[in-house]
């Protein structure tokens, strides 16, 4: 690529999967991953609702009655499902995700799924900043000081929007209570 | 003319400083949304909902609705420069855009792309002002029979007409209709499909199954993609926008058509992203020379653009007259209403004067402010692109945290949201509908609730869907609509046998 011109707008990507990176799954194969954890979604929602009243009383439907029969439903078009999916030709499913995708997908779902866990004891706004930093840092390859700048900006811009000025209570932590808020 | 008063009130509430400046927070925030890949007109609605529940409904409702018109606007940008639709509605206008963009007449065709946004959404507000409050006068006499035909037409029309695989539809719709129904039953005061977890006795709550569908899944989507990009900047000068406003006119016949087209889609479950893509093929069709569109052909830009921003617009008309939403971004508005306090449903022309005509007032002037910011600022906000998207992809995660934390205070509905990111994620790659999933969450409980009240006052007797006029002929097209796929391929077929020569 050649560098850009004044008038031009180029933004690099240093961590993108690759276009050729082989296939970890078909859409099939998820389909039918899908449809049976449904399936059993929909007979344990149904079981439940079948012991709390699935039948018709004096004046209308039990509270059981409506649930129920979404379940019946619900079981339906995933066994339909099912059937139309493993009936098709093996060969001509595309590809659901790659590997390099995949490395991707799970490098920003478990940053934030520990920036979930980290919010309760950290408290909301430091945990925000190491998410910032860190992904701006390792997923983003931008220089630490520059990432370091931005989330902290970023997670002090949030705390006074929603803790100052809209009065949003989030989960606090000690660096707060040293500060006494 | 009672409307024209009763909108001539609306703008007297609107006219506040307060209202104003929340007007143009709104729509920054909005173009923004906009945008940026990953975050489009619902998910950016639904994050900044939580901003609004300390605020009045009438400054939360002007707010958020003008976040939905800047998302709009804001997507036919990075279409038209990038050559990447911001939004799903917005990728009919790469087609001819982005080739006028590499042709340096970039400032043309955003100019082009903006006003026939604006005129798009004219027309749908015109429709909203003289439709609604007559619908909903109607609307007025239904009891709960007329009202559960209604919701279950919207849900029929949904399987009956929609693109995707019907078992698709029917998955999405059943899913989102069980997770309403979890917990405390309103009629009985039994506990259903709790299985004795106390967070689940609230319910899943609407907000929170967005914000994670929307939001979190288009950012695990985005991040699979190669995120590199290269496009051009771009400034307009007054020069351009009067040339282009100049040749408005000739295209009188493709911007009338278009905003029809979209102000139907709108209205039925058809949708923003139909709507354009309808609209571009139709323009296409009838002119007279086809073979110059996906050159960079101005019209190309009109066509589209007019159909998204009607259809955008008129989604919010079945929302405000009969509590139903015409689209996903609807439903979250809907949804907004609720945590507000206010009851959607044809009461709201009633009871609350003031909100909706200060709603449909903040449609005129958000679209007409709109369009004045988004010419100015163009330059401002293609530059917006030059942030990586390493650095806005977590900003916009922590946001989506905040908001679903926000709602009830509630750790577990963070974790829900994430499950509902890794649900939303799988869905979209093999192809689950996920608007009638967010329908069909919404309107859950309303429906339920006219459904046992109808049977309580009949006394259990399924004929009170058909016991007037009315409630018949509404249940009697939803089952047409529901069988439509399987009807029409009936018909076709019958209409063979016909044609077919004998033995």
């Amino acid at each position: 690529m050649s560098p850009p011109s004044a008038q031009e707008i180029a933004v690099d990507d240093p961590t993108a999967p690759e276009p050729d990176s082989p296939a970890v799954t078909t859409t099939r194969t998820a389909e039918v991953v899908v449809y049976v954890l449904l399936l059993a979604l929909a007979l344990l929602l149904g079981f439940d609702n079948w012991r709390s009243g699935m039948g018709w009383a004096k004046d209308g439907p039990q509270s059981g009655y409506l649930p129920f029969y979404l379940c019946v439903i619900l079981a339906g078009a995933s066994v339909f499902g099912l059937g139309i999916t493993l009936l098709k030709r093996k060969e001509v499913s595309p590809t659901f995700v790659t590997r390099d995708q995949l490395r991707r997908v799970t490098q920003v779902f478990i940053p934030t799924l520990l920036f979930c866990a980290a919010m309760q004891w950290l408290g909301l706004y430091v945990a925000s900043f190491l998410l910032v930093a860190g992904f701006m840092r390792f997923i983003g390859r931008i220089a630490w000081w520059k990432s370091l700048l931005t989330s902290f900006v970023f997670a002090f811009a949030m705390f006074a929007t929603f803790d100052v000025a809209f009065d949003v209570i989030m989960p606090k932590g000690p660096i707060e209570a040293l500060f006494g808020r | 003319m009672e409307a024209i008063t009763l909108l001539l009130h609306g703008f007297a509430v609107l006219l506040t400083w307060k209202t104003l400046t929340l007007m143009m927070i709104g729509l920054l925030l909005g173009v923004f949304v906009g945008v940026l890949p990953g975050l489009g007109g619902p998910n950016g609605v639904a994050i900044l909902l939580p901003l609004t529940f300390t605020m009045d409904p009438t400054s939360a409702i002007v707010m958020l609705s003008c976040i939905y018109w800047g998302a709009l606007f804001g997507g036919a940008i990075t279409s038209i420069l990038f050559n990447i639709p911001g939004e799903a509605w917005s990728v009919a206008t790469t087609f001819d855009g982005y080739p006028m963009a590499q042709q340096g007449k970039a400032a043309e065709a955003l100019t082009a792309a903006f006003t026939s946004s604006f005129i798009g959404s004219l027309v749908a507000v015109i429709l909203i002002t003289f439709l609604a409050p007559r619908i909903a006068g109607f609307a007025l006499r239904f009891g709960p029979p007329e009202f559960f035909a209604v919701y279950f037409l919207t849900f029929c029309s949904f399987v009956g007409l929609g693109r995707e695989e019907k078992h698709k539809t029917l998955i999405s719709m059943a899913l989102g209709l069980l997770l309403a129904a979890i917990g405390m039953d309103t009629v009985s005061g039994q506990l259903r499909m709790t299985f004795g977890f106390d967070p689940l006795l609230r319910g899943v709550n609407f907000l929170v199954a967005v914000i994670g569908l929307f939001g979190i899944s288009e950012i695990l989507l985005t991040m699979e993609e190669r995120l590199a990009l290269r496009g051009h900047s771009a400034k307009i000068s007054l020069r351009v926008v009067l040339k282009v406003w100049k040749e408005l006119p000739r295209y009188w016949v493709t911007l009338l058509r278009s905003s029809a087209i979209g102000c139907w889609l709108g209205i039925t479950p058809g949708g923003a992203i139909a709507a354009s893509f309808m609209g571009y093929n139709l323009a296409k069709r009838f002119s007279k020379d086809p073979a110059s569109f996906g050159k960079g052909r101005i019209e190309g830009v009109f066509a589209p653009e007019t159909a998204a921003h009607a259809s955008g617009t008129a989604a919010l008309l079945p929302m405000l007259a009969l509590g139903i939403p015409g689209s996903g971004t609807a439903a979250i508005l809907l949804g907004g209403l609720m945590v507000w306090g206010l009851n959607p449903g044809p009461l709201l022309f009633v009871e609350h004067k003031d909100f909706v005509w200060g709603l449909i007032a903040s449609m005129y002037l958000g679209n007409i402010v709109g369009l004045v910011i988004v010419l100015t600022t163009v330059p401002i906000f293609a530059s917006i692109l030059r942030i990586p998207f390493a650095a806005v992809a977590p900003m916009i995660l922590v946001s989506c945290a905040i908001g679903a934390y926000a709602i009830q205070n509630a750790m577990f509905d963070v974790w829900l949201m994430l499950l509902f990111g890794v649900v939303g994620y799988v869905f979209k790659k093999i192809g689950v509908p996920l608007a009638p999933f967010t329908l069909a969450l919404v309107l859950g409980n309303r429906s339920e609730d006219a459904f046992r009240l109808a049977m309580i006052g009949a006394g259990g007797d399924m004929r009170v869907f058909w016991s007037n006029g009315l409630v018949g002929s509404i249940t009697t097209l939803a089952f047409i609509l529901l069988f439509w796929p399987l009807l029409s391929r009936i018909f076709a077929g019958a209409a063979r046998l016909r044609h077919a020569p004998g033995p």
